[in-house]
């Protein structure tokens, strides 16, 4: 099923004001209804390399998927829909490329990268994500973050040991606790949620969130929502404007209309006829 | 990136970036930065970098090695040092210097807390049932803090707390920044005042002509969201980049008339 008349996509990643470079790799397949958002680490440009073989293997890989599946048809062997299985499995091998690169070349050593991956599918979303970069979601007037980072800070705020305020003032805020291609196995959080004809969902990298209040993301949200290309680029100003000390990545996803996936005879019949 | 920029009598030779985690100097032919004068030894010193610090280390050379007129043994390397070899200088440039030098620090590149630190105390609470659970995961919590923190990783952090990231309030303007305000002009509302306080406001009507006014530490700023007539300044239609905004510019918006004028 064709989303580029159902979703509006805009994109825009920056290095920021203090680095040289841009480790952040971002990935857009409206078509398929899939975006993809990477935070790479490690060593001078081992990063880039990490985040980029991430959203590459991704996209390319559910491409390839997407051509002959739909991501709502039933697994044969336990009656569940093969969207997260289907993501699951790419994200996994989107860390072994990377886990084998880390191993094999010593200048990538210890590379890793974080991860939101969003696929839009009968009305709904799939969210697999690793690491500190985030999905946000505005719906009518509501702004609320959609992902909880896998971070020693938000364990720290689970467990009860800080509160969210002193998280704010926190001093590693760049310790991760999960991400891509640091271990030959990874299990990456996945969650379906609903859709609804309006919803606004923002992806975006550490860059953002750490340099610009939520409050002022959601009112940028609210108040640029009709013109996406240039609420993603005041987001990425406002990060630079506050210091824009990382990079700084965002992708907005509007949801314009109603998704179904086509269900029943006819659809059978297209399939079938294909 | 940090880099080297190699120079003799002030005259520039060669800009070296530090890549490599070890840079080796000296006058023989496999060093990672050869300097061919007989004050210079074999292998006369090294560079060790480290994610955005790196640390000169002398190899026990004939001469010796100065930074900024001092011998040293070992050296953190700072923005703008000079080392010498004989007639040879070598500057160190830290990366993007010299406005993101105090900060530089700071800000530490998003690195991963191996999964291994958190599991060290669990051994030990094992077998007490799932009540436990969150107690030991808290328990692995803190000691994966106090790891870090031996490891020296919250150490550098730690110098970031006062006046770091954190601190600095979000979207807030600079202070002593002018307060911006627009009057419109025409329109029913005439003579109204507004005092552009938020980072950003929208103008106009949605569906026909919408403008944001942003405040930046540069300044404010117009631009336009949606509709297809642009809004005007001072009789000029604005293009699609953002459009600086002075005291005393009249803009035109759906029909309106106003003037962004700063407040003392």
């Amino acid at each position: 099923m064709d989303l580029t008349q159902t979703l509006e996509i805009a994109t825009c990643t920056d290095p920021g004001m203090v680095r040289s470079h841009n480790e952040d790799s971002i990935a857009a397949d409206q078509g398929n209804g899939l975006v993809v958002l990477a935070d790479g680490m490690g060593g001078y440009n081992a990063g880039e390399v990490a985040s980029g073989m991430a959203t590459t293997v991704i996209v390319t890989e559910m491409r390839q998927i997407l051509a002959s599946a739909r991501p709502y048809e039933l697994d044969q062997k336990n009656n569940q829909e093969i969207a997260a299985r289907m993501v699951r499995e790419q994200v996994l091998k989107a860390n072994s490329s990377i886990y084998q690169a880390a191993q094999s070349q010593p200048q990538y050593a210890g590379m890793g990268t974080t991860l939101v991956v969003c696929l839009f599918y009968d009305n709904r979303v799939l969210v697999a994500h690793l690491g500190d970069s985030r999905l946000y979601l505005l719906r009518e007037t509501k702004f609320r973050q959609v992902t909880r980072d896998h971070s020693l800070l938000q364990e720290q705020i689970d467990s009860g040991i800080i509160t969210p305020e002193q998280a704010k003032k926190a001093a590693h805020k760049n310790l991760v606790t999960k991400a891509l291609g640091i271990d030959p196995m990874v299990e990456p959080e996945i969650h379906e949620y609903p859709t609804k004809p309006g919803d606004l969902y923002l992806l975006c990298s550490d860059g953002l969130c750490d340099m610009v209040d939520d409050e002022d993301i959601g009112m940028t949200l609210q108040a640029l929502g009709g013109n996406l290309k240039l609420a993603a680029q005041q987001l990425v100003q406002m990060a630079n404007d506050n210091g824009g000390r990382d990079n700084v990545s965002v992708i907005l996803v509007r949801v314009l209309r109603e998704y179904p996936g086509p269900r029943g005879v006819m659809a059978k019949m297209f399939a079938w006829l294909k | 990136m940090a880099k080297l920029i190699l120079s003799m009598d002030g005259l520039v030779l060669k800009e070296i970036p530090l890549t490599k985690e070890r840079t080796t100097i000296g006058r023989k032919p496999h060093n990672d930065i050869q300097i061919d004068n007989l004050a210079v030894s074999g292998e006369h010193a090294v560079i060790v970098t480290i994610l955005n610090d790196s640390f000169l280390e002398d190899l026990g050379s004939t001469n010796g090695t100065v930074v900024n007129g001092n011998p040293i043994k070992k050296h953190f390397l700072q923005n703008n040092d000079v080392v010498e070899l004989g007639k040879y200088k070598l500057k160190f440039v830290g990366e993007s210097a010299p406005a993101a030098n105090a900060e530089k620090a700071d800000f530490e590149k998003t690195m991963v807390l191996r999964p291994s630190a958190m599991k060290t105390p669990a051994p030990a609470a094992a077998t007490t049932g799932p009540q436990s659970a969150v107690a030991q995961r808290q328990a692995a919590v803190q000691s994966a803090a106090a790891s870090a923190a031996a490891t020296g990783i919250a150490d550098k952090d730690a110098k970031s707390a006062p006046g770091g990231p954190a601190s600095i309030p979000p979207a807030a303007a600079k202070p002593g920044q002018p307060l911006g305000a627009i009057q419109l002009l025409s329109g029913g509302n005439a003579g109204k005042e507004l005092e552009l306080t938020k980072p950003l406001t929208t103008l106009g009507k949605p569906g026909v002509q919408v403008a944001v006014l942003t405040r930046r530490p540069q300044g404010y700023f117009i631009t336009h969201v949606e509709g297809d007539k642009r809004p005007t300044v001072n009789g000029q239609e604005i293009g699609a980049a953002p459009h600086s905004l002075k005291d005393h510019d009249v803009i035109e918006l759906a029909g309106v008339k106003m003037e962004f004028f700063l407040k003392a």
